[in-house]
């Protein structure tokens, strides 16, 4: 599909990246279009990453002032995490020291609080395993190619992390944290990378199982 | 009939031996350049343009941001060296004029409201030009556009017809560009049915005006074609058409 394409026409139920004109469904992104029992949908191929609520992103802290962080999370809009959503109510500017927190260029795992069209997205680190990312190696993908990395309830992530021993995190935004063994690391980028290029392959499961099967097998 | 050249032989042929109808040979690539979010390269006869996007991305003034939707800018620059005498590099009147047009040619398909408060700017490089540039440049900058990932209505696609003598021809060159009668560049959004560009010199009859209208709408289409090819190439390997990938989804 190409922006302008008619997916469907009748009445069904729709997704993103869709727009409905008359009876016709028309794809407003290039992208893979599914016509099934739950509605019409388009799998983009490309585009930003746009802020949603309750996502989970990596991001860097750019900036921090008295109120709290501002955070790079690879999309048109900086998110914006309140002090006071780390240290509590009692949060004041002049006995809190944010600096001791989170310092510019930490990296953060935060959640998308809010997000609203009028003003940038407000993150959160309430929750198990959000705050400070400590260590790791950094990787992109496409953040729409996010749902590929993953795959179904999370089966090409674990297959990933099962065959390479590593520890790997991905936010919705494309920012990647592996961490493992060397070894493991760099065949986990290699596979982002594959994943990157084939991500419209209808076999990318068994290609990427494959692939890491055959990497085991050679060494 | 012309003043300085014969622009079409007796047989109709035109100077470069293609008839009232041809186009000139057009070929597109997307994904071109590796820094920009989105970027298409066209060769159109001898124009070479490439496009890039960037964006959506903070506006910088800051004065000029959109509350509710997002600033489309879009540049038309000659390099130096695309034309015979060198070029001065600075915007002439005539490619700020057609940025413009190639802004409000590009704004009725890009869906500005999903992107409040950014910019998305869209820039055309005329590398080498021939006749028909600014609807070569709208065609590579609808690609970019959708290489970027940027929501859009439709694509859009550019082409020129006019006149030699008092006879319609599509899709001008340089030569008949200058010498002939009339130009007349047309940009479509092909499904969605609209005109984003008309522009016309030269005088034309009633019919004439039509069917030279009606020519570039239905060249249009024919590059809209070479446009779904492109994109296709790039992001499914060239592979699968669309309509093979629908019946896999099913």
């Amino acid at each position: 599909m190409i922006p302008g394409d008619v997916i469907a026409r009748g009445n069904h139920q729709y997704g993103g990246y869709i727009e409905k004109r008359g009876d016709e469904y028309i794809a407003l992104r290039v992208g893979l279009a599914e016509v099934g029992r739950d509605g019409v949908k388009l799998n983009p191929m490309t585009g930003p990453y746009m802020p949603r609520a309750e996502d989970e992103v990596i991001g860097k802290v750019v900036d921090l002032n008295g109120f709290g962080w501002v955070v790079d999370i690879n999309s048109c809009f900086d998110g914006f995490l309140p002090a006071s959503f780390v240290f509590g109510r009692e949060f004041s500017p002049s006995t809190h020291d944010l600096s001791s927190k989170f310092k510019v260029g930490d990296i953060i795992g935060a959640r998308i609080e809010s997000y609203e069209r009028s003003r940038d997205p407000q993150l959160s680190i309430r929750g198990q395993g959000y705050g400070k990312v400590e260590s790791g190696e950094i990787a992109k993908i496409s953040p729409t190619k996010v749902p590929r990395l993953i795959g179904r309830r999370g089966a090409m992530i674990n297959m990933l992390s099962e065959k390479t021993g590593c520890d790997i995190r991905v936010g919705q935004n494309g920012v990647v944290v592996v961490n493992g063994p060397p070894e493991g690391i760099v065949k986990v980028l290699k596979t982002i990378k594959m994943i990157e290029e084939e991500a419209h392959a209808a076999d990318l499961m068994t290609k990427i199982e494959e692939y890491l099967g055959g990497a085991t097998g050679g060494e | 009939m012309e003043s300085k050249k014969k622009l079409m032989d007796d047989n109709g042929k035109r100077l470069d031996g293609r008839l009232w109808d041809e186009l000139r040979p057009i070929s597109l690539e997307v994904g071109v350049l590796k820094n920009a979010d989105g970027s298409a390269h066209i060769e159109w006869g001898k124009n070479k343009i490439t496009a890039a996007v960037y964006g959506p991305k903070e506006v910088h003034p800051k004065h000029q941001v959109l509350p509710d939707r997002a600033l489309l800018r879009a540049r038309y620059h000659m390099a130096p060296f695309s034309v015979d005498e060198r070029k001065n590099p600075a915007p002439s009147r005539r490619e700020i004029e057609i940025s413009k047009v190639i802004r409000e040619a590009l704004q009725p398909a890009v869906i500005v409201e999903d992107y409040p408060r950014t910019a998305i700017e869209v820039w055309v490089e005329v590398l080498q030009s021939d006749g028909g540039s600014r609807v070569a440049g709208i065609t590579a900058a609808s690609l970019a556009l959708a290489d970027a990932g940027i929501n859009m209505r439709d694509m859009v696609v550019g082409c020129s017809c006019g006149l030699i003598g008092e006879t319609v021809v599509a899709d001008l060159d340089d030569t008949e560009d200058k010498e002939g009668n009339g130009d007349m560049p047309v940009a479509i959004m092909p499904n969605f049915g609209l005109v984003t560009l008309l522009q016309v010199d030269g005088i034309y009859t009633r019919a004439n005006f039509q069917k030279a209208f009606e020519l570039a709408i239905e060249k249009g289409k024919q590059i809209y074609g070479m446009q779904r090819e492109a994109l296709t190439k790039r992001f499914f390997g060239g592979e699968p058409t669309t309509t093979q990938v629908e019946e896999a989804a099913e």
